[in-house]
């Protein structure tokens, strides 16, 4: 086989990109690609599992039974995205738990939103809305990433993302609509949550450390003002039908720019936040580091139990739901996708 | 600001499949006789109360895979129960406004969770009883037919999911085999009461409560034992034991439970969420 | 780096109804084949995505190498002869 110098390697991986190929686990790729994507895919996936709490925090309380199943689903639904997403960042050789050990050490970061607290009920219908109305704008062109598994973890998460914002708009509603206190109760969390989802898309673009690169690479598509623009043009009728104020009294429609103006954010709030000074920060990770503490003697067990009884199948009792591959071309079966991840995890554990 | 309106809550999702009862479309089939009424509570209560315990798990659970797997079990439950309360009235009424002396629900699902290996034991004993009740309502002609037979797909799996982990605590490590014999004996006594006869249910189903119990013995026997673990022989019936649940009678903790969990909705008397 | 008790890796293939093949839906971590089973069902299947799954663990799948890439499928691409289009058949001719 023909020598492949470096050279040639980045030039066929900058061609890929530029021909909006995707990028596998396998392929050659420059070192600051792979990461920038493990610092991006893992600050996601620990936004996913640290944003578990603040909602969760409601379940037990939660008024209604159809809210509480709701409620339920959604974080739930939360704890699989972070798993998609860890599973995407374990395809570039970095396994969840030194993802997390990073995490409940500091080391990495999840999303600041998460650190303020939820209060009221409200804030449940307002994460819904604002929080994840945010996440999705910024979501639904990672679909598009160049790097695959990250890009069809996005696919997943935002077709199953789509219930979560429209419950919590429809929880608003029912809130706005409501008794005099329900509706002071939505208005409290629309002006406790507005400026902190506005700070979701990040600095503004002449502040944004790894902009310019992550576009070039088509790990981002858009820029973080762009993207905070288009959120604030989508929100602005949504409250209007909600019946509820945003708390910004510069927010007016541009006829010239085709948008609505809004006014400055504080970013010395961001960056305090961002620093660990924010309402929950301690007790967030407190509270993930316990949990993950207390569970270690679980996850002992299991592993033991493993070793102990070695074959797959070799359980004490016979289990209700085995389903063993009966055809005979399992390996042509698994031959195509599963290469995404398998030897590449081989080779980082070895 | 919108002037509240009052409207009453309209559910905007289609039931996911014809013919079986769902959460969202079930109270039209609100039962009259008393001692179904009752039964259904009981049912009901089960599942609200133990649906409720498991949802406390959700960002404490010991590996994200089993966040996902608590959280299924609780949501199966809580669309048991409210299927169940619609059958007597408003489910919101009953799970909001009832007052502790008036929930028929067993004291076992009432524990608080303790470490994992208390949820399991406790997983273990009710998911195992209600997969055997389940089955029989499913196979014998009454009013908790449909119901079961949908049911019983949902607690066939809970049941495997307690074995399972019963399994892997049992015969883990010595750490994770001690916590589990100590969190099966702990709830050991809450066993008995399960097979008190519920009547709407004997009445109209025919259920043998102690050929039920016997079968729950045999499979719990079973499990324990493939886990390395031994079989409590402490009482669970009669004395000092506890019972009481079906009428009314809760343990300590329950009081803490429904105090959170009713708060909110207590706060805003007649409010629509 | 990595302890003892972590779970190795699984690969989660789904079929999504009957008459199809299994396809790669993800992957996750669980204990053995057994766990691996029903967290695949509670992660990849809670939307009724799925009617059968399998598990693989992720060690146990060979996969060719990018590098390798020309050698092993470059070598398919001028052989149009193998595709029904190479063949021209006269105007009229039916069932072919």
């Amino acid at each position: 086989m023909a020598t492949v110098t470096a050279q040639d390697r980045t030039t066929a991986f900058d061609a890929a990109v530029a021909a909006d190929e995707r990028i596998e686990p396998r392929d050659w790729m420059p070192d600051a690609y792979r990461a920038t994507l493990v610092r991006q895919i893992a600050q996601h996936a620990h936004s996913e599992i640290i944003g578990m709490q603040p909602e969760a925090n409601w379940i037990t309380r939660a008024p209604s039974l159809r809210r509480k199943a709701i409620l339920i689903a959604k974080v739930q639904d939360e704890a699989g995205h972070g798993l998609y997403l860890y599973s995407a960042a374990e395809t570039l050789g970095t396994g969840r738990d030194e993802l997390l050990d990073k995490l409940h050490s500091g080391r990495q970061k999840y999303s600041s939103i998460f650190n303020y607290p939820t209060l009221t009920w409200a804030d449940v219908g307002a994460i819904g809305w604002l929080v994840d109305g945010a996440a999705i704008t910024n979501q639904v062109p990672l679909c598009r990433c160049s790097y695959g598994p990250y890009a069809r973890a996005m696919v997943r998460i935002c077709k199953e993302e789509s219930f979560h914002q429209r419950q919590g708009y429809e929880s608003l509603l029912a809130l706005s609509r409501g008794t005099p206190a329900q509706h002071a109760m939505a208005q409290d969390a629309v002006n406790r949550w507005w400026w902190p989802s506005l700070m979701m898309f990040g600095p503004p673009d002449d502040e944004s450390a790894h902009s310019a690169q992550s576009m070039a690479w088509k790990i981002k598509r858009h820029s973080n003002d762009e993207l905070r623009q288009r959120f604030v043009d989508i929100c602005v009728p949504q409250a209007e039908t909600l019946g509820l104020t945003l708390p910004d009294p510069e927010l007016k429609w541009n006829e010239d720019r085709g948008h609505y103006d809004f006014g400055p954010i504080d970013w010395t709030e961001f960056r305090e936040v961002l620093k660990g000074n924010g309402p929950c920060n301690e007790q967030r990770i407190t509270q993930r580091r316990r949990a993950h503490d207390e569970g270690a003697w679980v996850r002992e067990a299991a592993a033991a139990y493993a070793a102990k009884h070695n074959t797959a199948d070799d359980t004490a009792r016979p289990a209700h739901h085995t389903a063993r591959p009966t055809e005979q071309h399992t390996a042509q079966a698994t031959a195509g996708p599963a290469a995404d991840t398998a030897p590449l995890h081989g080779e980082a554990t070895a | 600001m919108t002037a509240p309106t009052g409207t009453h809550r309209t559910d905007a999702s289609a039931p996911p499949s014809a013919g079986a009862p769902t959460p969202e479309a079930a109270s039209s089939t609100t039962a009259t006789d008393p001692a179904i009424s009752a039964a259904a509570l009981a049912l009901g209560d089960d599942a609200l109360v133990l649906s409720h315990r498991l949802g406390e798990w959700a960002g404490h659970a010991p590996v994200l895979e089993e966040e996902v797997a608590l959280a299924n079990i609780a949501l199966d439950l809580l669309g048991q129960a409210r299927i169940l309360l619609s059958q007597v009235g408003d489910e919101d009424e009953l799970a909001y406004l009832r007052e502790e002396r008036a929930f028929r629900n067993l004291q076992l699902v009432e524990q608080p969770g303790g470490d994992f290996a208390h949820t399991i034991a406790r997983q273990l004993y009710f998911s195992t009883y209600q997969a055997l009740l389940y089955a029989e309502l499913a196979r014998t002609e009454g009013p908790f037919t449909a119901l079961a037979a949908k049911a019983v797909k949902e607690v066939d799996y809970h049941r495997d999911h307690a074995e399972q982990w019963t399994l892997r605590l049992g015969d883990g490590t010595v750490e994770s085999h001690t916590r589990m014999q100590r969190a099966v004996d702990a709830l050991w006594r809450y066993t008995g009461e399960m097979f008190q006869p519920i009547d709407g249910i004997t009445a109209t189903h025919g259920i043998n409560w102690t050929a039920l119990q016997e079968l729950w013995d045999t499979s719990i026997g079973e499990t324990l034992r493939g886990a390395t673990l031994t079989v409590p022989e402490t009482p669970r019936s009669d004395g000092w034991t506890a019972g009481g649940g079906r009428q009314g009678l809760h343990t300590e903790p329950f009081g803490r439970m429904l105090a959170e969990m009713q708060h909110l909705h207590r706060s805003h008397p007649g409010a629509t969420w | 780096m990595t302890e003892s008790t972590d779970w190795p890796l699984w690969e989660v293939f789904v079929r999504s109804r009957r008459g199809l093949s299994h396809t790669h839906a993800g992957s996750l971590h669980a204990p053995d084949a057994q766990m691996a089973l029903r967290n695949a069902r509670d992660l990849y299947t809670r939307r009724n995505e799925g009617v059968s799954l399998w598990v693989v663990p992720s060690t146990a799948i060979t996969a060719s190498s990018p590098d390798e890439k020309d050698s092993f499928f470059e070598p398919a691409g001028d052989k149009p002869y193998r595709h029904p289009t190479f063949y021209e058949i006269p105007e009229g001719v039916k069932h072919l």
